[in-house]
């Protein structure tokens, strides 16, 4: 069971208390009723599903209920860091050689 | 003869209690202390099971957790049998039963030893080839016999009886093995003051110096030492050590799962104790001290009983002091299995002879074996073995061959090709292990999380070498944890036992091009002909070899076999063992017991069970109940005499004739606030809300973005910025997610509040005619005259004197109200309006009839007559959609190409030709009954009833172009007859809606 630090509360919780909401970073459009059926296809199904760094969203569903982001690393499952929903993409990741 | 084996003076117990138990139902005496393998060879038993593939004999091989053959029953009671119990394992309590496994009709006598001769048939690879024509015989013939035939111990039929609890535990070094090294390092981190547990899945602590009698430590012999650490931590308040207690899974971020035997070793375990307690521990560093397992010989018939590890050998001798045999010989490639020899020779058995497959055996050990009379044939191997449900002699010949041959008799043979590193838990916490080709083990490379191997599991193979590595792991991790610095002096290790490495793979006699039964794999029977069968098959990576051949892949997770394995398919494929690769390792260690993993979760404490307050009035008054979710609602409410068919058609006649009580508590609630409540409202249904005044209600749709029905209900506006939301039963909590993604996620300059209420109000559906009537000597404060309170309006006030908000709605298509009361408050109203109801003739009603009395209207039910692939047009409820919003989730989903595309499923109304027939729900629609098989199916039934009020069966289902299809006749084939339907309109009471005022 992972351990995950709730950027709300501050402090690691155990998995259970949390649940997954897919990748973050993925904003609806303001003109969403105007968009192309590309840009909706872009927008609606198409995932980046690394295999590596990926940024997702998460629910303390069982604490504060806050959604926020994480960044997780997808081949070792480790959490290299979480921060609020509505901050922007870190451009940098502690521990992450690029 | 009882105990003959048990040699006086030998072993650790000697002045124990005695113990009965049987062994298929032969009484023998044990003592307390032995294992069930020890005390079975103090009697001489080493005949013990059957195999699972040929039902060869088998005997012990091993004294611990790696033991692949000598599974048994253990039975308590009729309830209590626990199947493929190791007996290596399993210790003795008085009056223990035991049972062998996959023998009929005896142990000795066993007919399905008849696929020993049939073993060409059995080959590697058997299940994918011989029986895969034709299917339909793998289902009738093939599969159920092989069922039969193979498997291993006979599930209990009773519920288990026993409690297993569960406990979460943190600290900052966990050492996994209480052998030297990990009393060691426990030491060492217990010292410096950090919270500390010692694992050990042995009953008592001191792992390989069970047998070593050689290491002297600190002025004791071994074991002695062990004892007296073991003593000194346990006296520690930072310190818990775990007896009986398996790591049996390494996850991450040091999360480690154990468990825990508790009661298995009783006599009688009372009920106040779990049988097992599942530990879910989070340490700041892992030490793993999990030494190495030894490995067999592979040769000619070494699965026959009576041949066993050496290590084996010597802990049954020097832990419980019995002999496995009178005399013995010894097959090795390695330096250990002559201390086995000595240690034996010392007790008076007679050792015959040791073959040792190195040419020059050399060193103080085997100076010692000589001096003491022992004869060692050198560069020779053993190249067969006489007796079949027990060894009788071995035949020796040089290894480079020859006809030099020569038997000698035995009554036991131990062997050893070298030890194995457990690296399962370090390959588990997903380290990388890397082949150390000087002394050809694969050892611990690149960790992955805060751990460290030390001594056996890390390939230190010297006693004072383990020692200085693991107290400085020790003192490292507790450091690297936040402990302070250790006080406690290191153990010094005065005597030592060093053993050189052995050999991988096929001994001479088994190599490539013999057809011998070597076994690698005693478990799943694959023998090294079988591993070399399957590279001739084509099988190059290790991972395929091990699927093919089914070697490592029983429960014994190949902890003897695997090394062999791999070797072997290397040879033959004429490369190095890295490259052909080591298979991964998975939790479990060892098998793990359902009842540990589910722990209390179970019965009626699997699920939590949400009951209405009303619940207990509808059970005072005869209701059958149904499960919804977690829900237990009121189904229907049989009168004396009435099946549930005459009941639910009585409730449902008299909700139209007069009214009848429904309980709708567990509609899911939201409180929607705040000053953009209907700015939020507006994005997340499809209908508008901003011109909805206070006090008026609208049925709300909600859709996911990708524009398919995701829940509805009724919204009522209690103010400017208030809004109550109901939602389906089993929606309530998604939408609430649903919500509040939204909320924080795309819309948080929204200045609104989501509040469940769900288990907050209590609802009283009174529906009918009489209604009104009903409620109104109860409501204060409240005009509920159609003028002032007209269909779809809700107004504030009080009912029975406690508060309400009274609904003016229907889900019946008769005039209706929802009665929302705090829920505490409850089952007092619905009393009250029972005592007024009664008064009019209403009933009250479950949901079988509330279902039928909204399919009568065409009013759908989200989930039911939806299935999460439905539009709103689909649906045929357009009217829904706010045409003028420019946003709204799903306003973009709805408008993709497929989704308005002409075609599509839409709901109708089918009635069937004979107005007797109930169609079944889910059943498939076609178009022309006469075509071939497979048919063109246009579409499925979703909601089917009897109508009483009706007179008829109605149903909806989803068809294709269904509205355009008005009137036409469509077929519902069933396995026994087909049935013709006419397509109409969803609505089949009361069309023109005039019973909403009635
Ligand atoms: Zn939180």
């Amino acid at each position: 069971m992972l351990l995950i630090r709730c950027p709300y509360c501050e402090e690691e919780r155990p998995e259970l208390e949390f649940r997954n909401a897919g990748e973050a970073h993925v904003a609806r459009p303001a003109d969403i009723a105007a968009i192309s059926d590309e840009d909706f296809e872009a927008f609606f199904f198409i995932r980046s599903n690394p295999k590596g760094i990926i940024y997702e969203r998460w629910r303390h569903i069982h604490g504060c209920a806050r959604f926020f982001n994480a960044v997780r690393d997808t081949v070792s499952d480790k959490f290299v860091m979480t921060y609020k929903a509505g901050e922007p993409k870190p451009k940098k990741l502690p521990g992450v050689a690029k | 003869m009882a105990d003959s084996f048990r040699i006086s003076g030998a072993g650790r117990f000697s002045h124990a209690k005695t113990a009965r138990f049987t062994f298929d139902d032969k009484p023998y005496s044990g003592i307390e202390g032995d294992t069930l393998a020890s005390a079975l060879l103090a009697n001489g038993v080493h005949l013990v099971g059957r195999s699972f593939k040929y039902h060869r004999p088998r005997g012990i091989l091993s004294a611990g957790a790696e033991e692949p053959n000598a599974l048994v029953g253990i039975h308590r009671d009729a309830a209590r049998k626990t199947p493929n119990v190791r007996a290596t394992v399993q210790e003795l309590y008085d009056g223990l039963t035991a049972v062998s496994q996959n023998r009929w009709p005896s142990l000795s006598f066993d007919v399905g030893a008849v696929n020993d001769v049939a073993s060409p048939f059995f080959s590697a690879g058997f299940y994918y080839k011989t029986f895969m024509w034709p299917k339909a015989a793998w289902k009738s013939l093939y599969e159920p016999k092989i069922r039969e035939a193979a498997g291993l111990g006979v599930s209990p039929d009773q519920p288990d009886p026993d409690h297993y609890s569960a406990r979460f535990a943190h600290c900052e070094v966990l050492v996994l093995g209480g052998g030297a090294a990990g009393l060691a390092a426990a030491l060492a981190a217990a010292e410096s003051g950090v919270r500390v547990i010692l694992v050990d899945e042995q009953a008592e602590l001191g792992g390989a110096l069970r047998f070593e009698s050689a290491a002297r430590i600190e002025g004791q012999d071994g074991w002695t030492w062990a004892q007296g650490i073991a003593a000194r931590l346990k006296a520690m308040p930072n310190v818990r050590v775990l007896t009986r207690t398996t790591a049996f899974g390494y996850y991450a971020q040091n999360f480690v799962g154990l468990t825990e035997r508790v009661t298995d070793h009783l006599s009688s375990p009372g009920m106040d104790q779990p049988r097992e307690r599942l530990w879910q521990v989070r340490a700041r560093r892992v030490v793993l001290a999990t030494g190495a397992i030894e490995r067999h010989m592979v040769f000619a018939d070494n699965d026959r009983p009576g041949i066993m590890l050496a290590s084996a050998a010597r802990t049954y001798l020097n832990h419980y002091g019995v002999a496995v045999g009178r005399n013995v010989g010894v097959y090795t490639a390695n330096d250990s299995a002559y201390a086995a020899a000595l240690d034996l020779k010392k007790a008076g058995v007679n050792v015959a002879a040791i073959v040792d497959l190195r040419d020059n055996p050399s060193g103080d050990l085997i100076d010692q074996t000589r001096a003491a009379g022992i004869e060692i044939h050198g560069g020779r191997a053993v190249v067969s073995v006489g007796g079949k449900l027990r060894i009788s002699s071995m035949t020796v010949q040089p290894r480079t061959g020859g006809k030099n041959q020569r038997t000698i008799p035995v009554d036991a043979l131990l062997m050893s090709a070298g030890w194995t590193p457990s690296v399962h838990l370090f390959s588990q916490s997903r380290g990388k292990v890397a082949f150390n080709e000087q002394v050809k083990r694969f050892l611990p490379g690149t960790y992955a999380q805060d751990c460290i191997s030390i001594g056996g599991c890390n390939g230190t193979d010297e006693l004072s070498t383990c020692m200085d590595e693991a107290y400085a792991a020790g003192l490292k991790a507790a450091k690297d944890a936040g402990g302070k610095t250790a006080k406690a002096a290191k153990p010094k290790v005065e005597a030592d036992e060093v053993w050189s490495r052995g050999m991988l793979g096929a001994a001479p006699g088994a190599e490539a091009g013999t057809t011998v039964k070597a076994f690698v794999d005693f478990q799943n029977d694959v023998t090294a002909k079988d591993i070399r069968q399957a590279v001739h098959e084509g099988m190059r990576s290790i991972e395929h070899v091990k699927r093919f051949t089914t070697n490592g892949m029983a429960t014994d997770q190949g902890k003897t076999s695997n090394m062999h394995g791999l070797a072997i398919a290397a040879d033959e494929l004429s490369r190095a063992i890295p490259e052909v690769g080591l298979t991964t390792f998975r939790a479990p260690y060892t098998p793990v017991t359902f009842g540990s993993i589910v722990g209390h979760a179970r019965g009626s404490l699997f699920d939590p069970t949400r009951r209405t307050a009303m619940h207990d009035w509808a059970e005072r008054n005869g209701a059958a109940f149904e499960d919804v979710g977690q829900w237990k609602r009121a189904w229907y409410f049989p009168r004396a005499g009435e099946d549930m068919h005459a009941a639910v058609n009585r409730e449902c006649v008299t909700v139209r004739k007069t009214a009848g009580l429904f309980d709708a508590s567990t509609l899911g609630k939201i409180e929607v606030v705040g000053p953009d409540a209907a700015a939020f409202m507006e994005l997340l249904y499809t209908n508008p809300w901003q011109k909805l005044d206070p006090g008026r209600c609208r049925y709300g749709l909600m859709l996911r973005e990708d524009g398919f029905i995701y829940d509805d209900g009724v919204v009522g506006r209690l103010a400017a910025d208030r809004f109550h939301v109901t939602t389906t039963t089993g929606g309530a909590a998604r939408v609430m997610n649903h919500m509040e993604d939204y909320l924080q996620t795309e819309f948080p300059h929204l200045k609104v509040w989501l509040t469940s209420t769900s288990e907050q109000w209590a609802v009283i559906a009174v529906q009918g005619p009489k209604s009104r009537d009903i409620i109104a000597p109860l409501v204060e404060g409240i005009d509920i005259s159609d003028a002032a309170m007209p269909h779809m309006s809700v107004r504030e006030g009080k009912i029975c004197g406690v508060p309400t908000r009274l609904f003016r709605m229907s889900f019946s298509g008769e005039r209706g109200f929802e009665v929302n009361v705090p829920a505490d408050y409850g089952e007092t109203v619905w009393e009250a309006l029972w005592a007024e109801g009664q008064k009019h003739g209403a009933c009250a009603y479950g949901t079988e009839a509330m279902h039928i009395l909204r399919a009568e209207k065409g009013y759908i039910i989200v989930g039911q007559d939806t299935d999460g692939t439905v539009t709103v047009n689909d649906a045929g409820i357009d009217w829904a959609i706010g045409r003028k919003k420019t946003d709204f989730v799903g306003i973009r989903g709805m408008k993709r190409p497929d989704l308005v595309a002409p075609g599509r499923k839409q709901l109708v109304g089918l009635k069937t030709k004979d107005p007797k027939v109930v169609l079944e729900e889910g059943a498939q629609i076609v178009a022309d009954p006469n075509q071939p098989v497979p048919m063109t199916m246009i579409g499925h039934v979703t909601s089917s009833y009897w109508s009483e009020n009706c007179g008829r069966s109605i149903a909806l289902a989803l068809v294709a172009g269904g509205r355009d299809r008005m009137g036409e006749t469509l077929h519902v084939p069933m396995p026994d007859r087909t049935i013709e339907v006419e397509v109409t309109g969803t609505v089949f009471f009361d069309e023109k809606g005039e019973h909403l005022n009635g």
